[in-house]
């Protein structure tokens, strides 16, 4: 290695050697992962080069358009992603959806408007990226958890249903128990920052050769921004979904809906 | 005419329940009688829309009831399941959902003692309660809307026989002592017979 940033093709290779214990162990074990540990190596290789050259040509561009439509995609493949886990959900793409594009653009909105970033696709795009992941997986655990507590609790929904209750009433404690399962995973991990995981920002700019103060600031920053964009996210998503498992009628649909 | 049901066809889960039922029911109190499955508490879903029919007509009072509103319509007529889904909190808290829900307070001491619980019933957590007591509970959860109609599905279903027999003269007490309309389902013909002088017999999805 020639600087702290400076990563040779060769020493890529070099890393390989910890895949052939990975192989090994497989073998040893008669596991049978071998060819899935091929693939996964072959994978990451060929999408992060690629990714690394499309960042590369967007830093080079620095287009803010450019940036916008790129957090549009990642918005919608992140929709995607998360309506398949959040099966037992009715319509959940939509609420989903919605979700990740007001979280994605308060939270970069705030932090650009703040001044903590510049609009600058170098900042912009990783950040996104970091926000929009977290956000999509903090709604779909919420709306997942939401689709079980409606399966489980229908005869509690209709009871409270059934003494007048709206919609929005019949489903408060539901929706309560769904915002904490979905929110606890980046609150513990919030927490147990830097005492049981390093994250990965903070490690990528110290291989990157930045100063420790600096690279501990800056994943403060982002944690904070990410504990506000999961929340909003898992919020909105929430409280647009559970109107899917009633009618307009305030009555519990019987299978998730249409 | 309290209810009338013309040419009601509804389902639930994907089969057909009832049948192009057609039905009055009058002020006072009736009960369904029909064994598991026949339809009974289907019919009382539709009552206060906590069900919609597939096709046909249910008045209440001589109006459709989609044409009432369904949050007061569900206040007006209010139903106690078969099984008890007490929310956590204590007795009190329970019995005051309904009116809380509604923006309005209530008086819990009257209706627990008219669903035949002493006032000292409503600190306790409601989880802590025998099934007999969770039911009377729910018993005065719906009274506390103050109801005119009350929809009761199997209401001594998970009761022992003197827990049955007290609950039993509740409720011929609270439609003789208030100006109450009972619509109560049943599988037991006895217990038809007991609790009211008006009975429809469903079975296999239409009244026989």
């Amino acid at each position: 290695m020639t600087g702290p940033i400076d990563v040779s093709l060769w020493e890529v290779a070099a890393a390989l050697v910890l895949v052939a214990v990975a192989v090994g162990a497989s073998v040893w074990q008669g596991a049978a992962l071998e060819s899935d540990i091929g693939v996964a190596v072959l994978r990451a290789f060929v999408q992060l080069t690629a990714v690394g050259y499309g960042i590369d040509l967007l830093f080079d561009q620095d287009s803010v358009a450019l940036v916008l439509g790129l957090v549009a995609v990642m918005v919608l493949l992140g929709a995607f992603t998360a309506r398949h886990r959040a099966r037992a959900v009715p319509g959940a793409f939509w609420p989903i959806l919605v979700a990740l594009a007001l979280a994605a653009s308060a939270t970069l909105g705030l932090m650009i408007a703040l001044g903590v970033f510049e609009p600058k696709p170098r900042y912009l795009v990783p950040v996104a990226g970091i926000v929009i992941g977290n956000a999509m997986t903090a709604a779909a655990v919420a709306l997942n958890r939401l689709g079980d507590e409606v399966t489980r609790s229908r005869r509690e929904i209709e009871a409270t249903l059934a003494l007048g209750a709206t919609a929005a009433q019949a489903a408060r404690p539901l929706l309560r128990r769904s915002l904490r399962s979905g929110l606890i995973p980046l609150v513990d991990q919030t927490k147990t920052t830097g005492l049981i995981t390093f994250p990965g920002i903070m490690v990528g700019m110290l291989l990157g050769g930045a100063d420790p103060v600096d690279a501990v600031r800056l994943q403060l920053v982002i944690l904070y921004t990410l504990l506000g964009a999961v929340s909003l996210s898992a919020l909105i998503a929430m409280s647009l979904a559970y109107r899917n498992f009633f009618t307009p009628a305030h009555q519990l649909r019987e299978v998730g809906g249409e | 005419m309290l209810f009338d049901l013309r040419d009601v066809t509804a389902s639930r889960g994907g089969h057909v329940i009832l049948r192009a039922v057609n039905l009055d029911l009058e002020e006072g109190a009736t009960v369904v009688v029909g064994p598991s499955g026949s339809g009974k508490s289907t019919l009382l879903r539709l009552l206060n829309r906590l069900g919609d029919p597939d096709a046909g007509e249910v008045r209440f009072r001589g109006r459709p009831l989609a044409d009432h509103d369904v949050l007061r319509l569900r206040r007006e007529v209010a139903l106690v399941p078969q099984l008890p889904a007490l929310v956590e909190g204590t007795v009190a808290d329970n019995v005051e959902l309904g009116a809380r829900l509604a923006g309005q307070s209530t008086d819990v001491d009257r209706a627990l003692a008219l669903a035949g619980l002493d006032p000292s019933f409503a600190p306790r957590l409601a989880d802590g309660l025998s099934v007999g007591e969770q039911q009377r509970v729910m018993l005065a959860r719906a009274l506390a809307l103050e109801p005119s109609v009350l929809l009761l599905d199997e209401p001594t279903s998970a009761l022992d026989e003197r827990t049955r027999a007290a609950v039993e003269a509740t409720l011929v007490r609270l439609a003789a002592e208030l100006e109450i309309s009972l619509v109560v389902v049943t599988h037991d013909p006895a217990q038809a017979r007991r609790l009211a002088r008006r009975t429809i017999t469903v079975d296999g999805g239409r009244v026989a």
